[in-house]
């Protein structure tokens, strides 16, 4: 168990010196895996922080629900006390036809001809605001479909438009973001993968000769092995750092962008979670680049005297 | 040690490089291969080493019938023999010592007999001061013994030599063979491809003569025959 260790290590040190030696092919290497995970790892951050925006701003949603003409302020208050118990809904409020059209007598500038009305035109009505947790669009089409089912209402207006619209602009993009880290990986696994053919080729005098003394596939191929897994996690180190100095440059000019808005929105910086996930990544993606490699080019290697 | 049966080998461009080959060596021999380039020496050596597989026939090497070895065994063996080559083969970026330690370690020696082999290995051939050397320092017979003792260091019980003594002078030559006797001495078999007939006929030994792809035995009257040739 030792020896298998101590082995390789040995064929670690091995592939380290060997990409250490030529320094600047291996510089250009890490550098083409680095861009292709930095773009999709920036772009899937940069998504991450606007989706904690949408969240925030989902407490914004308002249900508003018409009663009928002909519902009394004390069957409407009944309702809204009973509307209250049901889950995910943070707030009730009872607008009552009278306040109503105070308000729209003072908002709108009709009030002289609201005079001539007879009576109020105006139902009763609620002002419903859901819990943030719970307003996604599904929860809030089932609670627009449960309160239509009441008798005694007339209409229920979900304002909640643009937020289903951000949403689904986001669903894209997370969606194109995924294109682009998929296509951008079989990128960095035909990188890898070049790298060792190449790298095989150039010694194919030792493989051949390892092959000779009785050297099985296996040992072989450990050491191009680890030279991916060196590719993958160095390209994957350096996309990290790419990818933070991105966001740091992008952080200053995205708040006061926002704050015109009179957002506090700032992106996110990679976390210990995202910076192991990039790692993981990128040495997942160079050790099977470099199988892939092996596997194909290795076995092609047979000695000849 | 060694047995061809009516070994042939017809190459895939259609060349026949031997046809069926009978002879038998047998263990703790040391027996010369001679015959002019081309005559099918090389085949005979590849055949030996599992380089290649015969196309019709027998080849019995170590107790294993080759043909019918499993290609995921080949590596296994072909560490039980070691091979000398007339380029010699060595690594030019390594030094001597991962040069001969290279067999054991595809071997998966345990790390700490590799040091003591590959030096004992090194002092056999006389370059064990020069451990710390890069192969074209040395000078043509000096890389020759390197590859020697880079085929010895897994203590092979057979030996193979294709032209070891190709590129030396006599002098070297047979300082290069008497290595190899040596070895024999100690109960190694050892097959040498050579055309340096004046070594051949100094030694003394044992010579299987390969012309046009047909093998010639002059040394097999009076000894064991290959059984088949025995049942005629």
């Amino acid at each position: 168990m030792k020896g298998w260790m101590l082995r390789h290590v040995q064929s670690a040190l091995f592939a380290a010196g060997r990409l250490a030696r030529a320094p600047m092919a291996t510089a250009f290497t890490l550098l083409v895996i680095a861009i292709a995970l930095t773009l999709p790892s920036t772009l899937g951050l940069a998504i991450q922080s606007l989706s904690g925006i949408t969240g925030e701003l989902s407490g914004a949603v308002d249900v508003t629900v018409y009663f009928k003409q002909d519902v009394p302020l004390e069957k409407a208050r009944q309702l809204a006390t009973s509307l209250k118990q049901r889950s995910g809904i943070a707030r009730v409020d009872l607008i009552p036809a009278d306040e109503a059209l105070k308000e729209f007598r003072v908002q709108s500038g009709f009030g002289a001809a609201l005079d001539v009305l007879e009576g109020n035109p105006l139902p009763h009505a609620l002002d419903v605001r859901p819990k943030a947790d719970a307003a996604d669009p599904e929860r809030m089409e089932s609670l627009r479909r449960y309160l239509t089912a009441w008798p005694e209402v007339e209409l229920v207006q979900v304002d909640s438009e643009w937020v289903q619209r951000l949403n689904a602009i986001l669903d894209l993009l997370r969606r194109l973001v995924l294109g682009t880290a998929v296509l951008l990986g079989v990128g960095v696994l035909a990188v890898v993968g070049n790298t060792i053919r190449l790298e095989i080729y150039n010694r194919r005098a030792e493989i051949e000769v390892t092959k000779l003394v009785g050297g099985s596939n296996a040992f072989v191929r450990r050491p191009f092995l680890y030279t991916g897994l060196f590719y993958g996690m160095l390209g994957a180190l350096l996309a990290s750092g790419l990818v933070w100095l991105a966001l740091y440059l992008l952080d200053a000019p995205v708040a006061r962008l926002a704050s015109t808005y009179g957002s506090s929105f700032r992106l996110l910086l990679p976390g210990l979670r995202e910076l192991g996930m990039l790692l993981g990544t990128g040495a997942v993606l160079g050790i099977v680049g470099a199988w892939l490699a092996a596997a194909r080019h290795l076995a092609r290697i047979e000695p000849r005297s | 040690m060694i047995r061809f049966d009516r070994a042939s080998k017809r190459y895939p461009n259609g060349r026949e490089a031997l046809s069926s080959a009978s002879f038998e060596i047998r263990t703790g021999e040391m027996v010369f291969l001679t015959g002019r380039s081309g005559a099918g020496k090389s085949t005979v050596l590849k055949l030996i080493a599992l380089l290649e597989r015969p196309s019709r026939g027998l080849v019995m090497v170590n107790g294993c019938n080759t043909a019918a070895l499993a290609s995921r065994r080949i590596p296994a063996f072909r560490r039980e023999l070691g091979v000398v080559f007339q380029d010699h083969r060595l690594l030019p970026e390594r030094s001597l010592f991962d040069n001969v330690a290279l067999p054991l370690h595809a071997a998966h020696a345990p790390l700490k007999d590799i040091d003591k082999r590959v030096r004992a290995a090194l002092d056999q051939v006389g370059l064990l001061d020069r451990a710390k050397s890069l192969p074209l320092e040395l000078s043509v017979g000096e890389q020759q013994r390197v590859g020697i003792a880079r085929a010895v260091v897994v203590k092979p019980r057979l030996l193979i030599a294709d032209e070891p003594t190709g590129n030396l002078d006599p002098a070297l030559s047979l300082e290069v063979m008497n290595l190899f006797r040596r070895f024999n001495d100690v109960g190694v078999t050892v097959v040498i491809a050579t055309h340096d007939v004046e070594i051949v006929k100094a030694s003394g030994l044992r010579e299987i003569v390969i012309a046009d792809g047909k093998v010639h035995d002059p040394s097999a009257e009076g000894l064991d025959l290959p059984r088949v040739e025995a049942q005629r």
